[in-house]
């Protein structure tokens, strides 16, 4: 067991590169910032991988099983002699999987950065927020106690807010990075009384311990947790569901959706980091770290499944309707998310039935590597056209070829089409939904059908559609932005191969890739229909979409308003709580406290003008008041202290 | 001979005291306002001197106040004469009713 202090290098370098840049960025790296960042990072990535390499081949393993190892841990914080706060570093396969995508996913960005945000005003600004937010998002994957994963949770969140109103200049991008810092906040909320709920009750934060006390249902902890109730549910569900409402918020589920469209108000390279691999994963991971826990725990593991199955669909019929290209991807993000986390929730312990937690860490592996790229390819298209609505693209595929085959790689991943990676990894999210709940079954199936068309919708109005207009005295662009793209396709192709049981389950021990080709038939036909509707509609210009629009009549008006989430949210917020608590809350404050306040400055004031006249600056009156004084006192002690 | 009483010793540091004080008051004048301050404080001298005679003719108590207060009253003088020169400085004059910009 060799795991020496050099893994905690691997969040701690993009840390020294948030530092540096941060405080001296502005003055002596103005042009090598981006360079600097990206050769921390590169470090970084070499480490974990290496430590993957270490963790998976070579002595991760112990009698056939995967065990958590925690090379580094000290009491950051105390409170009682087994309850405290722990700063360390754990490693097991989800942990060292999360590693590895996110230096990666990261780095890829940050290479691609070098010429996207090449001449941007605060370019050292910007790298030092992304050393920020991976040194958050590395320190939040091996969290070993609930509490530091909490901190690190705020840190990404926070990180998020400052990249998404980058561009501070703009009204709708400050006001889309509040939205995020607000919903995401409110959501953490329930995490954190989530985990202090837990912490009560499980009478530690450590992971390992908790997990350990909350599945064995002899001890002590497990008996109070669960037979103390709360309207009717026992307090580890209502523990645990605050505990998914803070994952649900971060990783953008319904009804916490909201922000992450408008979150794409960021520079594109962000999005395809923060919001579309790795911080909105981070909720999954967060279910899949307590996974025993939530296991033993019907009733949240089934919220878990619905959640994410509702999520899935709904975000996908929105997908289809939308015309900002980042926001088809926001929306698609989404989709696939609640893809992870149904799967996550109809998973089970044991040979046969964990295939769904390992489909979903499969799945969240691959996407990460076509969304990504997904992303990089609209910000190649985005700073190629200089607009983020589709209708100003079009016919593209000759000017950026490069980017148009790794989009359409891309495509064809992220709709299951085989050999590519998504394929892989859906197929076993379908296979696990199938074998336990039928009913997610048919929603994920229909959604793999969605996703294929509105994706190939996306790939043909951007690509094809109409001849292109005159944008030919552009270039596509330099290395710095190929290479990305076309590691990350080769990713996106070749990342479906692993076979990923071996390394990734929920109990550790090796589960076996089912595979089977009859199954695979439905899906991938519904993906195949998909595209090839998606080919009917927008492969040429023509008039075919709007009479489909039109024959879905409110349907479709109303996805394309997002279901009027967002105005429910207004109407909620401004017409009710503004008028029942934030009215009068503020006539207490402007009347009762500021009155309270103002009253006795104003008696001050009242007094010391009326006995100011006492300072009248002559002498001979101040000589008066201290003889007066001094016969007051005389007369005083004389004749009346007796 | 004959001692004086100590009433008609007290009757006149008391006398004493009280021009003072009336000098003080009334006169404009900062350098008569300064005597008057010196009568204040002799007439208390006299009572020190006075009191050690006739009430403790061991001790010298009240004698080394007195010297004491003669010495302290001779740096208040200087003092006071400096602020004074310095007043007329910048007023053209000695007159208390001339300054009167410290106030509220």
């Amino acid at each position: 067991m060799n795991y020496s202090q050099y893994i905690a290098l691997i969040p701690l370098l993009p840390l020294a590169g948030f530092i540096v840049l941060g405080l001296f960025g502005k003055k002596y790296f103005k042009q090598s910032a981006g360079i600097i960042a990206t050769l921390l990072l590169l470090v970084s990535t070499a480490l974990s991988i290496y430590t993957a390499y270490n963790y998976f081949f070579i002595d991760g393993k112990i009698d056939g099983v995967y065990h958590s190892v925690i090379p580094l841990k000290y009491k950051w914080l105390s409170f009682s002699e087994n309850l405290s706060i722990d700063m360390g570093i754990l490693l097991d396969p989800i942990a060292v999987m999360m590693l590895v995508v996110v230096t990666f996913i990261s780095l890829m960005v940050h290479v691609f950065s070098l010429w996207y945000m090449k001449g941007e005003e605060r370019f050292s600004t910007y790298y030092a927020f992304l050393g920020l937010f991976t040194f958050s998002m590395l320190g939040l994957v091996i969290s070993v106690n609930i509490f530091q994963i909490y901190i690190f949770w705020e840190l990404v969140g926070v990180s998020s807010y400052l990249l998404i109103g980058f561009y501070y200049d703009k009204p709708s991008a400050v006001a889309a990075s509040k939205k995020a810092f607000i919903v995401t906040r409110f959501a953490d909320l329930a995490f954190l009384i989530g985990i202090l709920i837990l912490g009560l009750q499980g009478q530690t934060l450590d992971f390992g311990v908790l997990i350990q006390r909350l599945t064995d249902i002899q001890s002590p902890q497990f008996i109070s947790i669960t037979s103390a109730s709360f309207i009717g549910f026992s307090v580890m569900t209502w523990a645990l569901t605050l505990v998914f409402i803070g994952g649900a918020g971060k990783s953008a589920m319904f009804p916490l959706h909201i922000w992450l469209p408008d979150a794409m108000e960021g520079p594109t390279p962000v999005s395809a980091l923060i919001h579309a691999a790795t911080m909105v994963v981070a909720g999954v991971y967060l279910v899949a770290r307590l996974f025993p826990v939530f296991y033993i725990n019907h009733v949240s593991l089934q919220l878990v499944a619905y959640v994410g199955a509702f999520s899935s669909i709904f975000a996908a019929i929105i997908a289809c309707t939308q015309t900002d290209i980042k926001r088809v991807l926001a929306y698609s993000t989404m989709s696939q998310i609640g893809y992870m986390l149904f799967a996550l929730g109809v998973s089970g312990i044991g040979d046969e039935h964990e295939l769904g937690y390992t489909a979903s860490m499969f799945h969240l592996f691959t996407h990460a590597f076509f969304k990504s790229l997904l992303f990089l390819g609209a910000g190649a298209v985005i700073h190629f056209v200089h607009s983020n609505e589709m209708k100003d693209m079009g016919g593209l595929r000759k000017l950026l070829p490069i980017t148009h085959i790794v989009f359409l790689i891309a495509c064809l991943a992220i709709a299951g089409i085989p050999p590519f990676a998504g394929f892989f990894s859906k197929e076993e999210i379908l296979l696990a939904a199938y074998n336990s709940n039928k009913f997610i079954y048919g929603i994920a199936l229909f959604t793999s059908g969605l996703t294929a068309f509105y994706m190939f919708r996306l790939y043909f109005l951007v690509f094809w559609s109409k001849t292109s207009s005159a944008h030919a005295h552009h270039r596509e662009g330099n290395a710095a932005m190929k290479t990305p793209l076309v590691i990350l396709a080769a990713c996106s192709i070749l990342s479906g191969l692993v076979s990923f049981g071996k390394y990734v389950s929920a109990d550790g021990k090796e589960i076996e890739s089912h595979f089977h080709l009859v199954f695979s038939i439905a899906p991938v036909l519904l993906a195949v229909t998909g595209i090839c509707i998606a080919v009917g509609l927008y492969k040429n210009e023509s008039g075919k979409p709007q009479r489909v629009a039109s024959f879905f009549g409110v349907l479709y008006k109303s996805a394309y308003r997002k279901f009027y989430i967002d105005e429910v949210y207004l109407f909620v917020t401004k017409k009710i709580i503004f008028n029942l608590i934030g009215r009068p809350a503020a006539w207490i404050d402007k009347n009762i406290v500021d009155g309270l306040i103002n009253g006795i400055a104003g008696i001050t004031a009242d007094i010391s003008s009326a006995i100011k006249g006492i300072q009248s600056g002559k002498v001979q009156g101040y000589a008066l008041y201290f003889f007066g004084g001094v016969l007051t006192l005389a007369i005083i002690f004389i004749y009346l202290w007796k | 001979m004959q001692e004086i009483p100590i009433s008609h010793i007290l009757f006149v540091s008391t006398a004493l005291f009280f021009i003072g004080m009336y000098g003080l008051f009334t006169r404009r004048n900062m350098i008569t306002m300064l005597m008057s301050i010196e009568l204040i404080l002799n007439s208390v001298n006299i009572n020190f001197v006075v009191f050690n005679k006739y009430l403790y003719p061991e001790k010298l108590d009240g004698i080394f106040f007195t010297i004491f207060i003669i010495a302290i009253a001779a740096a208040e003088a200087a003092v006071a004469i400096a602020i004074i020169i310095n007043l007329y400085r910048n007023h053209q004059s000695i007159d208390v009713k001339d300054a009167e910009e410290m106030k509220y």
